[in-house]
């Protein structure tokens, strides 16, 4: 029965005249919106559901148990670093004074704020080796904007207006070339060894006067550091190019290697990853980045400044050739001031040993299961913090897909990793363990992989049919994106 | 095996093509390419009017997980579409070579038609990719 | 070692599987050159108690005053259960909900999300949200580029009557694409948008207008005669609104004869909390015809193998991770948990929660003007009808009485000199339902003074 209740839509549980009186405001009379024109009044009430309380209590705290999460289950999803997110930021960045501060409240009224995100600013800088940090850009996709358009503006500024071109490693994520076109770029991809480093000849041959910058992930999305990162910098830095450093997989060496120190330009960082802030179930994240020297005039506003004791935030006056703001405010303030309660936490030591344990933990899980007759796609290599398995063979041999041994882990109460990414390498696990899983955790995921390889040769269809103690069974995507069905329409 | 028909040219990129006597010619995509896609849920097609060069980009063609250009395999200029597609997309699946043709083009130059690949070089293509 | 569950057993185990001496053995394809120093700048770590006491210090020092500035970012009541829910783990701690069958939670509240905007919209469709207000007027602009196939311009109307913001931010995000925001100057009588200003502007191309409703004035445009003329010179028409004002106000999807195409704007307003300016959540919704176009997350119903009802991410082959190059934005996530927020909070208001909620905020708003103009040389500067927001002139330049006000705790509004020369004695100023009378006596006393 409650499977039934669970199904139902807040819409459907709404009854006419039904209300959560405590929430609203006493009723007043009409005439108090009297000087609303009529002709820019709305004519019907909105389809809001009438429901009391309780019900929206119940019907959330419900839904909300259909949901595979962190706090419930080992969440190995590559390149997305679902480690613990402390309880103890959550409780910080809702202290009143933080929730209650309007964004464009005076700097009489902001100190404390503002000490918090000058100070992670100069966090930051110092774990990545970078010269300056802007800490608005609201996800790990608009830091990439703010980046990529930091690298425009560079080259403008210097009226060096020929360079046309981004190039990006074929192993990167979808958010690097399309970040590149939405700054007006083209892209040109770069093919990537069989070891999982970038195919330098043809790097070389791709870099010209054309070339704008390059975008890459260090580790790589192929869950290796990339070994030539010294040529690849001296190449496009010869050339004329910038070097950007894609954050995503910073979480592998936090604290061990600065990208500042790799030669790279400008990077973003992405706190919801690598500073340990919630997900959210797809957002909201942070996206920071930072600069190189002579990138700092160009960072997105506004960033924190402090003349002797008093912080101030330093806008366009002060950054003239800015590339301005990227949101109506400062950012996604909460996520950091949840960032910098972990950073905090951590400290110079903790921050060290993320990259380390992260990486422990991942050449672990990565022998453990080569061991027990998974396929590593680059065998001859360390892992960074996550590393990639391939399923060709069982896919050839027993007709089992990558998508139905992801979808048989569900079962066993194991989220599965990131499938089919990155594409270059056939029926993929992209698999990250981070450093907050007990060595327990990783035992009971490989002894879940060990019964699902067994089961793959006894019997493939039940992992084409899995999951099966799901909320729901395998769902029709087909007839999602055919017929879609995108907003509840009742008789309301 | 994939139907692959002798009487059409095809692209390299996998859209065939089919000459017409009034010098129009329907393009579709491979049997092998809607295979490849899996189940359609959407196509985009050019607008009726518009000039193609060999090459150009003349629509997308979208599955659950995957979206593919679709290029003009000769120059041209876009006589029909197929509207069926608009609702009906899985018809690319049903029939590529039939039903499922996604625009008409009047052919610049037939000795376009000879830069393309036959059947039996497509065939070719296809197994040097497997 | 915070948060990491090692003993030394474990290590010794894990590296004796791995057939390796040291943790430090792991690193050894670096370049040793390339390895990080100490780190000197970072403080040692705190524990739990310590970083929460010095947080509370910090946050005790910025609270206490009374807020009366609007400006894109509201003070409402926030029921208690909204956060209480929205921060359980099984929503905070989810991922994006890529494995349907294991997040149906969170797709399930998507779709409700995704009802409720079209609904306060008036709109066919909504994605799952995007960062916040400003940048969701980007992508809404990047959008009718690309839905707008009557027009071949990169270039979109957007009037001065537009949060300052919103525009400076979209300049920044579309400007490298070389779309061009053409500025529409406004009434200085009415504080609006005059459909003769636009005249000028009849049969030149341009991709879409973009009409704020309340602006950032507060004043109502006339949106159905705007709209009109945008469709009349076929531009499509975004609007910008708050959906507070939409419990009274005239949904988009109303406007003129055919209604708006795509609306977006600032979410904030439904429960979540100022928080210095984020996490908030922009909403995008669009008519039918141009799903297609919008970026970002959507979820769609559709049954499982057995038939029974589902939630799934659907239209991914506009996405990034998909296409790539070609996608309709870079953006790869919603404001998620903000958006949660915003979902249960609208089913705590209800309708009638939420119109006696926005009727409160017109009211209080309404009061204070009157209050403050009783004030000598203190007067409404626009005489068009307004929600909830109002701009006063004073006899003295705001960037010299706000912070007076500030020194008495009361944050007074919002500086319109800074955008707008021409009323640097201006203040934005908005009061909601939070306000009780004794705080709209305490600003009214405050000014008093201040211009003394």
């Amino acid at each position: 029965m409650s499977e039934t209740l669970n199904h139902q839509l807040i819409y459907e549980l709404s009854r006419p005249g039904r209300r959560a009186s405590a929430q609203a405001p006493k009723a007043l009379p009409a005439d108090a919106v009297a000087d609303i024109p009529a002709a820019l009044r709305r004519k019907q009430k909105p389809g809001l559901p009438e429901v009391s309380e309780l019900q929206v209590v119940r019907h959330y705290t419900n839904l909300s148990t259909r949901n595979f999460a962190i706090d419930k289950q080992f969440y190995p999803l590559g390149s997305c670093t679902m480690k613990y997110n402390p309880r103890g930021a959550n409780r910080a960045a809702m202290l009143p004074g933080f929730l209650g501060r309007h964004p464009l409240a005076p700097e009489s009224h902001s100190q404390g704020f503002l000490a918090c995100m000058f100070e992670l600013q100069e966090f930051l800088k110092e774990v990545t080796g970078m010269k300056g940090v802007s800490l608005t850009p609201m996800a790990g996709a608009q830091g990439e904007f703010a980046g990529v358009a930091m690298i425009r503006a560079y080259h403008e500024a210097r009226n060096d207006d020929a360079r046309t071109e981004i190039l990006i490693p074929e192993a990167a994520h979808g958010t690097n070339p399309a970040t590149a076109v939405m700054c007006g770029y083209k892209v040109r991809e770069v093919p990537v060894n069989k070891d999982g480093d970038v195919d330098l000849a043809a790097l070389k041959a791709a870099c010209g006067p054309q070339t704008a910058g390059l975008m890459m992930t260090n580790p790589s999305t192929c869950g290796v550091f990339e070994r030539q990162i010294d040529a690849i910098a001296k190449t496009v830095h010869e050339a004329g190019g910038l070097l950007y450093y894609d954050g995503a997989n910073l979480n592998a060496i936090l604290g061990k290697v600065r990208p500042g120190d790799m030669g790279f330009d400008v990077i973003h960082m992405n706190l919801h990853k690598t500073f340990a802030t919630p997900h959210g179930g797809g957002g909201p994240g942070a996206g920071p980045v930072g600069v190189s020297e002579r990138l700092k005039p160009f960072l997105p506003t506004p960033i924190v400044g402090k003349d002797g004791n008093t912080y101030r935030w330093l806008d366009q006056n002060d950054l003239p050739q800015s590339i301005g703001h990227l949101s109506a405010f400062m950012g996604n303030a909460g996520v950091l001031l949840r960032a910098y309660f972990y950073a905090r936490v951590l400290g110079r030591e903790g921050m060290i040993r993320v990259g380390e344990y992260s990486t422990l933990a991942a050449n672990y899980l990565l022998k453990r299961l080569e061991a027990v007759g998974c396929t590593p796609a680059y065998p001859q290599r360390r892992a960074s913090h996550e590393f990639i398995l391939t399923f060709a063979k069982e896919a050839k041999e027993l007709g089992v897909s990558a998508m139905d041994i992801a979808k048989r882990l569900l079962d066993y109460n194991q989220h599965a990793p990131t499938t089919y990414f990155p594409l270059l390498v056939p029926e993929c696990f992209l698999i990250e363990p981070t450093e907050t899983e007990t060595k327990e955790a990783l035992d009971e995921f490989v002894d879940a992989m060990v019964k699902i390889l067994a089961e793959a040769k006894e019997n493939p269809d039940l992992l084409k049919g899995a999951p099966y103690t799901q909320p729901v069974r395998r769902l029709d995507d087909v007839k999602a994106a055919r017929e879609l069905d995108l907003v509840w329409k009742d008789t309301v | 095996m994939s139907d692959i028909r002798p009487e059409l040219r095809y692209a390299a990129s996998h859209e065939w093509i089919r000459l017409e006597d009034d010098g129009t010619a329907y393009v579709g995509i491979s049997d092998h390419a809607q295979d490849a896609m899996g189940d359609l849920v959407f196509v985009e097609l050019p607008e009726v009017g518009q000039k193609m060069e060999t090459g150009d980009e003349a629509g997308v063609v979208e599955s659950v997980k995957a979206a593919s250009d679709i290029y003009a395999p000769v120059s041209g200029e876009i006589v029909a579409i197929n509207e069926a597609l608009e609702d009906t997309p899985e018809l690319v699946n049903q029939d590529p070579y039939g039903d499922g043709w996604l625009f008409r083009l009047r052919i610049n130059d037939k000795a376009d038609l000879d830069e393309l690949l036959s059947a039996d070089e497509y065939r070719e293509q296809l197994e040097s990719e497997d | 070692m915070p948060y990491i569950p090692h003993t030394e057993d474990d290590v010794q185990a894990m590296l004796a599987a791995i057939g390796a001496n040291s943790i430090e053995d792991l690193f050894d394809e670096i370049p040793a050159h390339l390895k990080a120093g100490k780190l000197e700048a970072l403080p040692d770590g705190l524990s739990e108690m310590e970083a929460t006491a010095l947080m509370a210090a910090r946050a005790r020092q910025d609270a206490g005053a009374l807020c009366f500035i609007g400006a894109g970012a509201y003070e409402h009541h926030i029921p208690a259960a909204v956060w209480e829910i929205a921060t359980r783990g099984e929503y905070y701690t989810a991922y994006t909900p890529y494995q349907a069958e294991a997040s149906q939670g969170t797709l399930q509240t998507i779709y409700e999300y995704q009802t409720l905007m079209a609904r306060l919209t008036g709109m066919d469709a909504s994605n799952a949200s995007v960062y916040d207000g400003a940048s969701g007027l980007s992508e809404a602009v990047l959008m009718a580029l690309r839905a707008n196939r009557k027009s071949k311009s990169n270039r979109v109307l957007v009037p001065q009557t537009v949060h300052p913001r919103y525009r400076q931010a979209t300049d920044a995000i579309c400007s490298n694409q070389n779309v061009e925001l053409v500025s529409v100057p406004f009434d200085s009588a009415t504080g609006l948008t005059a459909v003769d200003a636009l005249a000028p502007f009849a049969g030149e191309d341009f991709a879409a207008l973009v009409i704020q409703q309340p602006n950032f004035f507060g004043a109502l445009e006339d949106v159905h005669a705007l709209t009109d003329w945008a469709h009349a010179n076929n531009l499509l028409v975004i609007a910008v609104t708050n959906p507070t004002s939409l419990a009274l106000l005239a949904p988009p999807g109303e406007w003129g004869t055919q209604g708006a195409d795509i609306v977006v704007g600032e979410g904030q307003p439904l429960g979540v909390p100022l928080s210095s300016g984020g996490p908030f959540f922009g909403f995008m919704c669009c008519k039918q015809q141009h799903i297609r176009q919008m970026p970002g997350r959507i979820i769609g119903r559709t049954v499982d193998l057995e038939g029974k009802p589902g939630f799934t991410l659907t239209l991914q082959a506009r996405e990034q991770h998909i296409r790539r190059s070609k996608a309709t934005s870079n953006i790869c996530t919603n404001q998620g948990l903000a958006m949660t927020a915003a979902t249960i909070y609208a089913s705590l208001l209800g309708p009638a929660g939420l119109e006696s909620v926005a009727t409160h905020c017109h009211a209080n708003t309404r009061a204070l003007v009157n209050k403050l103009t009783a004030i000598n040389g203190v007067s409404e500067v626009f005489s068009a009808p307004i929600f909830h927001e109002a701009v006063l002139r004073l006899p003295r330049p705001a960037a010299e009485v706000l912070p007076a006000l500030a020194e008495k705790n009361i944050l007074g509004g919002y500086d319109l000199g800074q955008d707008y020369p021409e009323l640097a004695d201006c203040v934005l100023i908005c009061a909601t339902e939070t306000r009780i009378d004794a705080d709209l006596d305490a600003y009214a006393t405050a000014l008093k003074e201040v211009l003394a």
